[in-house]
């Protein structure tokens, strides 16, 4: 009679050391912050005339906290097995919200709660249809999209607002102002980060959405609402997208119709170049910050690096699929 | 009767016309391992539901610690202390055995936050409690990383955790090769050791024979037979049982010449 299973003595202790079981813990988002390292290299050589001077970074960092707030939430949905494609008109609604309560004179602080509330509001009607219809989230979300975008034009007639008075409230200096020469953004935006990793790896929520995203059944059996932990991502999700659509409109001191429009591919990108699966149930929110980094460079360091920018969207692609061949080469699936 | 866990009596569930169980009665007292055999269809599953509270029984009752329990559904059954452990269902395999053993059932501060080292430490002590150790895995391992076995391991160490004083294990050993099945063997007695008790459910009568300490034969939802180690002392016996069980002399013989299907205008 002969065992089938191998002898333990040849299966390594997958845990020795804290420095071991830190690489292994954090292995996809350090392989996503390897990929940078790489495409930076890159890029420096290429052009160090660009890549080694400020204004270009001064620029990411104004641009980079709005797809942050985007990509971080998104994380959250996809880990517990969902996709939303709705967050670019839920970021344009609320957002929408914002310009209307400051152009009605209320407190920009205020109008920033009030986004925030649309969202969440919005995020939990999207997680509601889709989980208590039971509806693939891939096509109800990218329905409602077209709906709130659609419900946006038909109300303002295409037409933006322009708020031209936030630049003189405190508001703008708290949330857009700049601090030793660097944009003030990018430090809420990390907060927001990190505040995101702490619920994603350390709370019972983030703990509740791995294991729901990974065996719905077990959850259940253990149970755990499965619903309503499906429900709060995309309320996340949309409490992401609104602080993305407040800040997207102080940046530029306007609203337009479609604010929000052209993060959709970016912000998903940027999950799954950050060494999210697609599957559920595992994630890194560094990683996902890291690719919303990579993504975000990578359309001015092709320009830079000399190309026309006929090739910027045939490196975009090279770059994505480069880094999901190399997570996937990376991680064992167990699933 | 002051060690009987549970009890089921002249319990039957009916789908329509259909009988699913007719009149089944069970115990399982404290401290013992009770086996449950029976073929594809013999209400083995129905049975687990109905102990797990998934599935209402039809008429019947159903008594924790000689108490009668009205309105018997999935709460009740947990706070009497049973778990189920589904053999596929069970776990999640890309998450880390804590988070296994812990989940729906974090430890927290007030706040939320997972009191990491202290769920290490008691995941520790309750694999220690059922022999699950190794060298070769910790709690932070992931689960898909684990055999067969060790995989029972974590559901029987989170059923504990869960404060469970019975856990069903549904076809645990099923699709196991023989040191795995050797290996959940060692955890059930360990539990029994504990004094708490267990329902091994399965169709390896062998398996079942070397575990369990008495034994309930389900066929075509009755119980055909409940017996003792000491009665059966061979899985020989109980198999002959079986196959009698299976083809009872007599019944059913069948006669060639009967219209088996007859069709009139």
């Amino acid at each position: 009679m002969t065992a089938t299973t191998e002898p333990a003595a040849t299966r390594r202790h997958p845990n020795s050391g804290p420095f071991r079981r830190f690489v292994i813990n954090n292995r996809a988002a350090l392989g996503t912050l390897a990929v940078f390292v790489v495409m930076m290299a890159i890029f420096i050589v290429a052009n160090p005339r660009v890549f080694l001077s400020w204004p270009l970074y001064n620029s990411i960092l104004v641009t980079l906290p709005v797809a942050l707030f985007l990509v971080v939430p998104l994380v959250f949905v996809v880990t517990v097995g969902e996709i939303d494609l709705s967050f670019p008109a839920t970021m344009g609604f609320a957002a929408w919200v914002f310009a209307l309560l400051v152009q009605a004179g209320v407190n920009p602080f205020l109008a920033i709660l009030g986004a925030i509330g649309t969202g969440v509001v919005i995020g939990s009607f999207v997680g509601a249809i889709v989980v208590y219809a039971g509806l693939s989230s891939l096509i109800a979300t990218l329905g409602m999209n077209y709906m709130l975008r659609g419900l946006i034009t038909i109300i303002t007639e295409g037409k933006s607002i322009a708020l031209l008075g936030l630049r003189d409230t405190t508001a703008y200096t708290v949330f857009s102002g700049s601090l030793a020469g660097i944009p003030v953004q990018i430090f809420w935006a990390l907060a927001f980060v990190v505040l995101s990793a702490f619920l994603y790896n350390r709370h019972r929520f983030g703990a509740r959405v791995h294991a729901v995203g990974d065996n719905p059944d077990s959850a259940a059996q253990m149970g755990i609402d499965v619903r309503r932990i499906r429900i709060a991502t995309f309320m996340y999700m949309g409490l992401g997208a609104a602080l993305a659509g407040c800040f997207s409109v102080m940046i530029n001191f306007t609203w337009w119709p479609t604010t929000g429009d052209g993060y959709l591919l970016t912000a998903l990108a940027s999950v799954f170049v950050g060494g999210t699966p697609a599957w559920g149930g595992i994630g890194t929110i560094a990683g996902g910050a890291l690719g919303a980094l990579i993504i975000s460079f990578i359309q001015s360091g092709i320009i830079s690096a000399g190309l026309t920018g006929f090739y910027v969207q045939f490196f975009n692609g090279l770059i994505i699929v480069l880094a999901l061949l190399g997570h996937r080469w990376n991680q064992a699936r167990y699933r | 009767m002051a060690d009987r866990l549970i009890e089921l009596r002249e319990v039957t569930k009916s789908y329509g016309n259909v009988f699913a169980l007719g009149g089944v009665n069970l115990h399982v007292d404290r401290g013992e391992v009770v086996g449950l055999i029976g073929d594809n269809g013999a209400g083995k599953s129905t049975l687990i539901k109905i102990l797990a509270g998934v599935v209402k029984p039809t008429t019947g009752s159903i008594f924790v610690r000689g108490k009668e329990v009205h309105n018997w559904n999935g709460a009740r059954s947990r706070d009497a202390g049973i778990e189920t452990v589904f053999q596929d269902r069970a776990l999640a395999v890309q998450q880390t055995i804590v988070r296994n053993i812990f989940m729906g059932r974090e430890i927290t501060d007030r706040f939320g936050f997972l009191h990491v080292r202290r769920e290490h430490e008691e995941a520790e002590r309750l694999m220690r409690e059922i022999g699950f150790t190794s060298k070769v895995f910790s709690p932070d391992s992931i689960v898909g990383q684990l055999s067969g076995g060790e995989r029972q391991g974590v559901a029987i160490a989170r059923a504990i955790y869960n404060k469970a004083d019975l856990i069903v294990l549904d076809e645990p050993t099923t699709a196991l090769s023989l040191t795995e099945t050797e290996k959940v063997f060692r955890f059930v007695r360990a539990v029994r050791a504990s004094g708490r008790s267990i329902l091994f459910i399965g169709h390896n009568i062998h398996h079942v024979h070397d575990i369990a300490d008495r034994f309930v034969v389900l066929d075509r939802g009755r119980v055909a037979l409940t017996t003792t180690k000491a009665e059966m002392d061979t899985a020989e016996k109980l198999i002959a049982f079986m196959e009698h069980v299976a083809h009872p002399k007599g019944v059913g013989s069948f006669d060639p010449n009967a219209a088996v299907l007859e069709v009139r205008q």
